[in-house]
C-alpha cells in the first residue's frame, strides 16, 4: 500500500514556545432547577507540548466540563469566565466559525462513550475522511486513502473494508479506536480524552490506553487524559491533578501524588481503592458522606464536611492551592499539609492511618474447614441457550446464541465467590438462571441441597427466602413510587410475616446498613447511590437468607462511596455468617472481597479456585491477560509492568470457536508449534486441577506472574 | 381482512330495505324483493362476501343501491382524491420538517414560541373547523378584492371554456384554498414531531464528535443532526399518508370535491354496503402501501435497518 | 442461621466500625418530593395553568351557563329568527329562533361529557390490557398486536362510522361506548411498550425474586411506575375523543337528535357560516379553545413530569437578561 501524502509532521515540532494549553482562573456555572451550578470555580492549569496531564476526579467534580469548555462545545447557557489560552491564543470569546478551525484541526477531543460517539447514518471512513475534509483542501479520494491509513494505525484489521462498514457494525473498542483515529487525523498539538476508556472492558481497555500513547507518539501532541481511576493514569501520566467540587486540590508530578499525596481527599482516594497487587486483606478507607451540592457550597473547605482531619480553622475559608514539602510543582489546597507530611507511612497506608479504616473480622464459620461447611449453591454443567429468530411472521430459528455451556461451581456457608469475565461472557445469564429457579435447560442448579428441577411452585416461592439479590444500578432496584420503608418490608409481606414484625424489624435492618431510621418514610429518589445501595443490602437481608447474589453491587457507584459499601458487605458476612456469589467485571475488587474466584470467557469457567492462587499464579492465558491489564495505582509498578495485549474482540458466541473457545485470541496458542495447536483447535480442554483448590481449563496450563 | 371486516359490520348494520321501505309513497312489495335478490340481500354474508371479491378480484367492484357500477367511479373518484391529498401533503412534510428544525434549533426563542403556539392552535382545530374558516376567509378576501380570486367549491368552473392554460388557472383557483386546509394541518403535525426528534438528536454525543472535528455548529447540525432526526419521521410521513384519506373526507366534503371520502360518507348515509366496502378497500390498500413505502423509506435512511 | 438484633448492638457498632459509613443524607429542608417538584413545575408553565382554568371554567360553564340564562336549548324564541348576538340572545339565534348560548352549553355539555368519559374510561382499559399483555407476553399479548395493526389499516373512524345506523336513536351513551372501544388500543400498545422496559429494570425483577405474584407485580410496581404517562394519555384522550365526536356527529354519525353536540352544531351549520357566521363560530370557538386547553394542559403536564425537561434554561436567561438590561 503507497502512503497518502498526508502525513503526521515530524514529531517534537512545538509550533508556539510554552505551553500548549494554558488555562487560568477558569469558571464555570449552569443554571439549573435548585439555582445556579458552579461546575467549575477557580481552575488554572497548563499542558506543554507533548506532555501528558491527567485529570482524576469523581462524578460532579467539573473535570469533563472543564475540557468541554476548552473546546468551546458547552451549552449556550454556560456561563465561562477566566482565560483558556491555546498556543498563546485566547479561546474564550471566539466565535463558533474561529472555534472551528481549531477544533479537530489543532486541538482533537476523544469522547467516553464509543457507542454514541459516532453518527449511526454515515459509514466510519466517511467520518474519519470528513475530520481531513473540514480542514484540508485534498480530494475527496486522498482523504479517503488517508482514512483507511489511519484505520490500519489503530489497529482495526482489514481496514479497506472496514472503512465502509457503518459504526452499529463496529464493536465498543472498535469504535473507540475509529473515534481516536478521528482525533489524530489532523495531527492536532492537543488531545483531550474524556475517560476514554470507562465504557470498556480491562482488555479493551489496555488496547486503547496503549493505542493512546501510540498516538502521542507519532503526533507529538500534549494530551490531557480525564478519568475518576487512579489506575489508568498512573502508568501513563506524567502529572496530574486533582479535581474536587469544581476545583483542582491538588496537582503535581504523578509520583509525588501517589507517594506523597498531601490533601486529605488524595489520601482518601487512593486508600479507598482496593488493590489487585495486594494479597494479605487490606483495609479499605471509605469516605463518609457525599461531594456537596454545586448549587450551594458551604464556606470553607468544601472537602470539610468529609475530611477526618477537619479542624475548625477548615470552615472559615477555602484553602488556596499552595506549594507543598519545598517542590514547586506540587501544590495541595489544604491548611495542614504539614500534619499529613509528617506521618511516617506513604500514599494508601497514610490514608488507613489517618482514615482509620479497619479490616473486618473473619466469619465464625470461615473456622471450620470448607469441605465440612454445607453447599449453599451448586451449579453442575449448567447450560443455557437463546434462539436466534429471523422473520417477522414466520419465525425461522437461524441460530443458536450458547450463552452458558456447561459451567459447574459450588458455594459454600459463609463463603464468597467471585465470578468475573468481560461483557457477553455470559455471567448475568448464570445470573439470571440462578434466581430464576427454573428447571435449566441442561444441568442441574441446588439451593441449600433442593434441585430446581424438581421443585413445584410452592417449594420454589420457599427457597426464595433463603436466596436474595442485590443489583447493580442503585438508581433503578428501588421502585421510585415506594417509600423507603415499603422496598424494605416488601419481602417480608410476601412471605407473609406479621404487620409487627415488619414494623420491628425494618428499622432494624436500617441500623444494620448504617443508615438512620428516621429517613424510613422517604423515597428512594432523596437518597444518594451509595445510600441507596445500602437499602438495597437491607431488603435483600430481610428474610434472613443463607446466599445473597450480588450483581456488580458497586460498580455504578463513585470510588469513595464505593469502599464504604464494600466494607460494608463484608461486615456482614462476618456477622451473619452469610454466603455470596459477587458477580463483577472489576477484578480489584474481586480479590478484596472474594474468597474464590471463577473466571468466565465465552459461556464457560476457564479458571476457579482460591483467590490468592489464582491471582497469584494464574495459570490459564486469558486470566492472565485479564490480570495484566488491570492497571494498579502505583507509577512506578505500572511502567515496570508487562502487558499482555490481547487482539481482536470477542467472538460471538452464537459461533464459538471449536476445541478451546479462547484458541482465536490466545497469545499462547499462537506462540506453539502446529501439532500442539491442533490440539488447541479440536480439544476442548478440560478443567484439570492445577493447586489446591485451583483447576484451570488449559492444554498447556502454565504459571505466569502478571501483577 | 379489514375489507372483510368492514363488509361484514356494514353488511350486518345496513338496512337499505328499511330506507326504500321508508319512501312516500311507499314503492310496492315486489319491486322491494326484487330490489333484496339484486342486492343479494337474501345470502348469507360470508357468501356475499366471497361473491363481492371474487368481482374485486376480476376489476368488478359491484354495482351501487342505485345501480350504477362502483367500477366506472372508482378511477375518477381515486384521481380526485390523489390531486387533493398529494400537494397537501407534500407542502405539509417540506414546510412542517422545516418548522421543526427551526424550531428545534431556536429552542425557547421567540420563532419556537410562535411555531409551537401556531401548531398548537391548528392541532386542536378538527378539519371541519379549519375548512370553514378557510372558507370564511376566502370570502372575505374575494369580497375586498371584488371577484372570485379563491374558488371554494368544487374541482373545476362547471361549463369552464378556455385553452388549457387558463384550465388550469381555474383548477388552481379552485386548488388553493382545499390544500391549504389539508397542509396547514400536516404542517402543525409534522413540525411538533421533528421538533422533539430534533432536539434529541441536539444532545446526542454524536452531533459532539462532529463539532469537535470541526465542523461548525450550524453544519454539524444539517450534516450529522437533520439526517438523524429524519429516521423516525419517515413512519410518521407514510402513515400520515394513509390515514390522510379519513381525515380527507372532511376536506372534500367541505369544498365540494367528489373524491373517495365524500363517496365514503354518500355511502353509509345511503346504506350502501358496496361502496362502503369499495372505499374501505382503498384505505386499507393505501395504508398497506404506507406501510410498505416506510419500511423503504427507513432502510433508505438508516443503515442500521439495512442489513437486517 | 439466626439474626440476632437486638437494638443496642446494632446501633453504634455497624456503621461506626467501617469509619461511618453513614452518608450524609441531604438536608430535609431541602429535600423535594417528587409531588411537589412536579406541581411546582407545572405551576411554572403559564401556558399549561391557563388551559387548566380554561378546562375547569368551561366544565363549569357548560353545567352552570345553562342555569343563568332564561332560554333553553328546546324552547323557540319566535320573535328572532336568524339574530347576530345581542342583549336578549349573547350568542344570536339560529332559523328556528333557538337561543344560541343556550345550545352552544348544551352541546358544550355533552361533548365534553362524552369526552371525560371516553378518556376515563379507554386509559384504564389501555392500562390493564396494556400491562398484562406487555408483562405475561404470549397469547393475549399477540391478539392485542394483531387487532392495533388492524385498526391502523381500518381507522376507527371508518368503523364507527359504518356501524352509526346501528345505534341510531338510542342512547349516546353507546356512542362513548363505542368511542373508549377504538380509542384505547393506541395507549395500550405503549402502555405495552413501557411495561416491556420496566420488566427490565431491577426493582420489577427485585419484586420477583423475592416471590411476589405476577399479579401484584403489576398493580404495585408497573401501573404505578407508568403513572405519568396515563395521566398525560387520559388528558390528551380528552381532547381527541372530543374531536372524535365531533367529527363522527359532523356527519350525522355520532350523536344524534334530540340530542345536541359541538360537532351537530358545527355540521349543521357549517354551510351558513359564510353568511350567518355566529351559528357556526361560536360552537367552533368553543371546540378549538377546549382542545387547545386540553393539548396545553398535556404539554405542560409532560414537561412537568419529565425529569429531563430543560425548560429552567430559558427561565434563568431570561433572568440574566433583565438584570443585565
Amino acid at each position: 500500500m503507497t502512503t497518502s501524502e498526508l502525513q503526521f509532521d515530524a514529531p517534537a515540532d512545538p509550533v508556539v514556545d510554552g505551553p500548549v494549553l494554558q488555562v487560568e482562573d477558569l469558571h464555570v456555572s449552569f443554571p439549573s432547577e435548585s439555582g445556579r451550578v458552579r461546575a467549575v470555580r477557580g481552575l488554572s492549569y497548563h499542558v506543554s507540548p507533548g506532555e501528558v496531564l491527567g485529570i482524576v476526579g469523581e462524578s460532579g467534580s467539573g473535570k469533563s466540563v472543564s475540557s468541554l469548555a476548552v473546546m468551546g462545545l458547552l451549552p449556550s447557557s454556560a456561563r465561562i469566565t477566566g482565560s483558556i489560552k491555546f498556543q498563546g491564543r485566547e479561546l474564550i470569546g471566539q466565535n463558533d466559525a474561529e472555534l472551528s478551525k481549531i477544533r479537530g484541526r489543532r486541538v482533537s477531543m476523544v469522547f467516553q462513550d464509543p457507542l454514541s460517539a459516532l453518527t449511526p447514518v454515515f459509514t466510519v471512513g466517511d467520518q474519519i475522511a470528513e475530520a481531513i475534509l473540514v480542514h484540508r483542501k485534498v480530494s475527496k479520494q486522498a482523504a479517503a486513502k488517508r482514512a483507511v491509513e489511519l484505520l490500519d494505525l489503530v489497529g482495526i484489521p482489514n481496514a479497506v473494508e472496514r472503512a465502509k462498514a457503518f459504526p452499529h457494525e463496529f464493536s465498543g473498542g472498535m469504535r473507540q479506536r475509529a473515534v481516536i483515529a478521528m482525533a489524530i487525523a489532523n495531527d492536532p498539538d492537543l488531545i483531550i480524552a474524556d475517560e476514554p476508556t470507562t465504557a470498556l472492558d480491562v482488555t479493551v481497555q489496555a488496547q486503547v490506553l496503549q493505542l493512546l500513547e501510540t498516538a502521542q507518539e507519532v503526533t507529538g501532541a500534549g494530551i490531557v487524559i480525564i478519568t475518576h481511576d487512579l489506575g489508568v493514569v498512573a502508568g501513563f501520566a506524567d502529572r496530574l491533578m486533582v479535581m474536587y467540587a469544581g476545583r483542582a486540590v491538588e496537582k503535581g508530578k504523578v509520583d509525588e501524588i501517589y507517594q506523597q499525596p498531601r490533601m486529605p481527599y488524595t489520601l482518601g482516594l487512593l486508600g479507598s481503592i482496593p488493590r489487585l497487587d495486594v494479597s494479605e486483606k487490606q483495609a479499605l478507607v471509605p469516605i463518609k458522606g457525599q461531594p456537596p451540592s454545586l448549587t450551594d457550597l458551604p464556606d470553607g473547605c468544601p472537602f470539610a464536611p468529609r475530611c477526618p482531619m477537619v479542624v475548625d480553622a477548615c470552615h472559615t475559608a477555602e484553602p488556596p492551592l499552595m506549594d507543598v514539602d519545598g517542590s514547586a510543582e506540587h501544590a495541595a489546597a489544604c491548611i495542614r499539609t504539614n500534619e499529613i507530611a509528617a506521618t511516617d507511612a506513604e500514599g494508601a497506608e497514610a490514608a488507613v492511618e489517618i482514615f482509620g479504616a479497619e479490616v473486618a473480622a473473619e466469619p465464625e464459620v470461615a473456622k471450620i474447614p470448607r469441605e465440612q461447611r454445607d453447599i449453599v449453591l451448586g451449579l453442575d454443567n449448567l447450560v443455557k441457550e437463546y434462539p436466534i429468530n429471523k422473520g417477522v411472521v414466520f419465525k425461522r430459528r437461524v441460530g443458536t446464541v450458547h450463552a452458558v455451556a456447561g459451567i459447574t461451581f459450588d458455594i459454600r456457608e459463609g463463603e464468597t465467590l467471585g465470578l468475573v469475565g468481560e461483557s457477553g461472557c455470559g455471567k448475568t445469564t448464570t445470573l439470571m438462571e440462578i434466581l430464576n429457579l427454573q428447571k435449566p435447560m441442561g444441568g442441574e442448579i441446588s439451593v441449600l441441597g433442593t434441585k430446581s428441577s424438581e421443585v413445584d411452585a410452592k417449594r420454589r416461592f420457599a427457597i426464595r427466602r433463603d436466596m436474595s439479590v442485590v443489583f447493580q444500578d442503585p438508581m433503578a432496584s428501588l421502585d421510585p413510587r415506594l417509600t423507603i420503608n415499603d422496598c424494605i418490608a416488601e419481602p417480608m409481606q410476601v412471605h407473609g410475616y406479621t404487620k409487627d414484625e415488619i414494623n420491628r424489624r425494618v428499622p432494624e435492618l436500617m441500623r444494620l446498613v448504617g443508615l438512620r431510621p428516621e429517613q424510613l418514610s422517604r423515597y428512594p429518589g432523596e437518597f444518594s447511590g451509595g445510600q441507596r445501595q445500602r437499602i438495597g443490602i437491607a431488603r435483600a437481608l430481610a428474610l434472613e437468607p443463607k446466599l445473597v447474589v450480588l450483581d456488580e453491587p458497586v460498580s455504578a457507584l463513585d470510588v469513595s462511596i464505593q469502599a464504604g459499601v464494600i466494607n460494608l458487605l463484608e461486615e456482614l458476612k462476618s456477622k451473619l455468617g452469610l454466603a455470596y456469589l459477587f458477580v463483577a467485571h472489576d477484578l480489584s475488587v474481586v480479590r478484596h472481597i472474594a474468597d474464590r474466584v471463577a473466571v468466565m470467557y465465552l459461556g464457560k469457567i476457564i479458571e476457579i479456585g482460591e483467590v490468592d492462587s489464582v491471582f497469584e499464579a494464574p495459570r490459564h492465558p486469558y486470566t492472565q491477560a485479564l490480570l495484566s491489564a488491570i492497571p494498579i495505582p502505583d507509577p512506578v509498578k505500572e511502567r515496570q509492568r508487562e502487558r499482555i495485549l490481547l487482539t481482536g474482540d470477542l467472538p460471538s458466541p452464537a459461533n464459538p470457536p471449536s476445541g478451546c473457545r479462547f484458541r482465536t485470541r490466545c497469545f499462547l496458542h499462537a506462540s506453539l508449534p502446529p501439532e500442539k495447536q491442533r490440539q488447541c483447535i479440536e480439544v476442548e480442554p478440560p478443567r484439570e486441577t492445577q493447586a489446591p483448590d485451583h483447576e484451570a481449563a488449559c492444554h498447556f496450563a502454565q504459571i505466569r506472574q502478571v501483577l | 381482512m379489514a375489507t372483510f371486516l368492514a363488509f361484514t359490520l356494514a353488511s350486518a348494520t345496513f338496512d337499505p330495505i328499511g330506507v326504500l321501505q321508508q319512501r312516500n309513497p311507499p314503492p310496492p312489495a315486489a319491486s322491494i324483493e326484487a330490489k333484496k335478490r339484486d342486492l343479494h340481500l337474501d345470502q348469507p354474508i360470508p357468501q356475499r362476501f366471497v361473491t363481492w371479491m371474487g368481482g374485486v378480484v376480476q376489476g368488478d367492484f359491484g354495482r351501487t343501491i342505485t345501480d350504477r357500477p362502483i367500477t366506472d367511479e372508482l378511477g375518477r373518484r381515486i384521481g380526485v382524491s390523489l390531486r387533493l391529498f398529494l400537494l397537501g401533503i407534500t407542502i405539509g412534510i417540506l414546510f412542517g420538517v422545516l418548522l421543526g428544525v427551526v424550531s428545534a434549533i431556536r429552542q425557547y426563542k421567540f420563532s419556537d414560541y410562535f411555531a409551537t403556539l401556531f401548531s398548537f392552535i391548528l392541532l386542536s382545530t378538527p378539519v371541519f373547523v379549519l375548512g370553514t374558516l378557510l372558507k370564511m376567509g376566502a370570502q372575505g378576501i374575494n369580497d375586498s378584492i371584488g371577484t372570485n380570486v379563491l374558488i371554494f367549491v368544487g374541482e373545476t368552473t362547471p361549463g369552464f371554456q378556455g385553452n388549457w392554460f387558463e384550465h388550469l388557472g381555474d383548477r388552481l383557483q379552485h386548488l388553493i384554498v382545499p390544500t391549504l386546509a389539508i397542509a396547514l394541518g400536516q404542517i402543525a403535525y409534522y413540525s411538533r414531531y421533528q421538533r422533539s426528534s430534533m432536539l434529541d438528536v441536539l444532545g446526542s454525543d454524536f452531533l459532539r464528535t462532529a463539532q469537535a472535528k470541526g465542523l461548525t455548529r450550524r453544519k454539524a447540525l444539517f450534516k450529522h443532526g437533520l439526517r438523524t432526526a429524519l429516521i423516525p419521521m419517515a413512519t410518521l410521513f407514510a402513515f400520515g399518508f394513509g390515514l390522510l384519506v379519513v381525515g380527507g373526507t372532511f376536506t372534500e366534503r367541505i369544498f365540494g370535491w367528489f373524491g373517495m371520502g365524500d363517496w365514503l360518507v354518500t355511502g353509509i348515509s345511503a346504506q350502501d354496503t358496496n361502496i362502503t366496502a369499495t372505499v374501505t378497500l382503498f384505505v386499507a390498500v393505501c395504508v398497506l402501501f404506507s406501510g410498505w413505502l416506510a419500511d423503504v423509506l427507513y432502510a433508505a435512511l438508516d443503515p442500521r435497518i439495512r442489513v437486517n | 442461621m439466626t439474626v440476632i438484633l437486638n437494638e443496642g448492638d446494632a446501633a453504634g457498632t455497624t456503621g461506626a466500625a467501617s469509619g461511618g459509613p453513614v452518608d450524609a443524607a441531604p438536608e430535609p429542608g431541602k429535600a423535594m418530593t417528587r409531588g411537589r417538584l412536579v406541581f411546582i413545575r407545572f405551576m411554572r408553565n403559564k401556558l399549561a395553568l391557563v388551559g387548566l382554568v380554561v378546562i375547569l371554567g368551561m366544565y363549569l360553564m357548560a353545567f352552570v351557563g345553562p342555569l343563568l340564562s332564561k332560554w333553553s336549548y328546546d324552547t323557540q324564541d319566535y320573535s328572532a329568527f336568524l339574530e347576530p348576538p345581542y342583549s336578549e340572545h349573547i350568542f344570536g339565534t339560529d332559523k328556528i329562533g333557538t337561543d344560541m348560548f343556550a345550545l352552544t352549553m348544551r352541546g358544550l355539555q355533552k361533548s365534553l361529557i362524552i369526552g371525560l368519559l371516553v378518556a376515563l374510561i379507554s386509559t384504564t382499559v389501555a392500562a390493564i390490557v396494556g400491562a398484562a399483555a406487555g408483562y405475561f407476553l404470549g397469547v393475549a399479548d399477540k391478539t392485542l398486536m394483531w387487532v392495533v395493526d388492524l385498526l391502523l389499516v381500518l381507522p376507527s373512524f371508518l368503523i364507527i362510522a359504518i356501524l352509526s345506523p346501528w345505534f341510531r336513536g338510542k342512547s349516546w351513551f353507546l356512542l362513548v361506548l363505542m368511542l373508549a372501544a377504538f380509542q384505547w388500543m393506541i395507549t395500550a400498545r405503549i402502555v405495552r411498550g413501557m411495561t416491556l422496559t420496566l420488566k427490565e429494570r431491577e426493582f420489577v425483577k427485585a419484586a420477583k425474586f423475592m416471590g411476589q405474584p405476577a399479579r401484584k407485580i403489576i398493580a404495585k410496581h408497573i401501573v404505578p411506575n407508568m403513572a405519568s404517562l396515563l395521566i398525560i394519555d387520559a388528558t390528551i384522550n380528552v381532547g381527541s375523543a372530543v374531536l372524535a365526536e365531533t367529527g363522527l356527529s359532523y356527519f350525522g354519525f355520532g350523536v344524534q337528535s334530540p340530542d345536541v353536540s359541538l360537532g351537530t352544531l358545527i355540521g349543521g351549520n357549517a354551510e351558513s357560516a359564510t353568511t350567518f357566521p355566529w351559528l357556526f363560530l361560536f360552537p367552533a370557538g368553543f371546540l378549538v379553545v377546549f382542545v387547545l386547553a386540553v393539548n396545553w394542559v398535556g404539554d405542560g403536564l409532560r414537561d412537568a413530569l419529565d425529569p429531563t425537561s430543560t425548560r429552567v434554561r430559558r427561565k434563568e436567561k431570561k433572568d440574566t437578561k433583565e438584570k443585565a438590561a
